[in-house]
């Protein structure tokens, strides 16, 4: 199966590129950037503050289950151009990882077609290396947990 | 480039990936790695053949047993796990897709 998101990434270079095309006016996919509630939504986050203009800025938040932070993340915003453009930065809290600057670029393509180009940007070549294993790391530990679940069951 | 897209469907199954960590430890035989799963047995031989069609895993003889080992060479030039990575984003970006389309028909 194909995936609609591309992602470029050169070796030993500390940005990357996201592209993705959606099947949505730009309008629409915009407002998924822009409306707290929609952020939430498809984010799977709890959005406390998103001042979505020049020198606003951003705080997501993420419990588990039981209630517990697993996840914080904040941001400040430097341009905020409607249907154009986002110019963010980007840090989690509580993790060892500088923070990163992310521009956002959405395109119309079609009345019913829209792309949306994300350029970020690393601190450093191992720290761009690093956050693209991240989901790699945690693939891995789900299955472990999996495999400890069902390690628990049979004692 | 066909390898290549082999390579990442090879590290998108999460199965394959613990058989991949587990065998980075220490090398390890074919029946030593199906007793870390609670998968059958040919599942776990199934895996093992594609990661050595991939050449991510490599078989060596030792006395009458075929140990895999791990090619950290071919590890590192599928690198950056970017799959994974893209997965993720891909799946983000499908929910946010299915969310708008529910919104514009709402309104």
């Amino acid at each position: 199966m194909e995936l609609k998101t591309k992602i470029h990434a050169e070796n030993g270079q500390h940005d990357l590129v996201i592209t993705r095309e959606f099947d949505l006016p730009l309008e629409l996919l915009f407002k998924a950037y822009e409306e707290p509630e929609l952020v939430e939504q498809w984010m799977g986050t709890k959005v406390l503050k998103l001042d979505n203009k020049k020198h606003g800025g951003y705080q997501f938040e993420t419990s588990d289950a039981k209630g517990n932070v697993v996840f914080k993340a904040n941001g400040t915003i430097h341009e905020f151009v409607p249907n154009q453009k986002i110019t963010r930065t980007f840090e989690m809290e509580n993790a060892p990882f500088d923070v990163q600057l992310e521009f956002l670029e959405f395109e119309q393509l079609t009345g019913d077609t829209s792309k949306l180009t994300m350029h970020v940007v690393y601190r450093s070549v191992a720290l761009r290396d690093q956050m693209l294993q991240l989901p790699f790391a945690q693939g891995i530990n789900m299955a472990h947990n999996r495999l400890q679940n069902i390690v628990n069951q049979l004692k | 480039m066909n390898l290549r897209r082999d390579v990442f469907q090879a590290i998108a199954d999460p199965t394959r990936r613990a058989i991949l960590l587990l065998v980075a430890s220490q090398a390890l035989t074919a029946g030593a790695i199906a007793s870390n799963f609670d998968t059958a047995r040919p599942t776990v031989s199934k895996h093992l053949q594609i990661l050595t069609e991939c050449e991510l895993l490599e078989q060596k003889q030792t006395g009458r047993e075929i140990y895999y080992h791990i090619n950290a060479q071919k590890m590192k030039d599928v690198a950056d796990f970017i799959e994974p990575f893209r997965q993720m984003w891909d799946d983000r970006f499908n929910k946010l897709e299915a969310i708008m389309k529910n919104y514009q028909s709402k309104k």
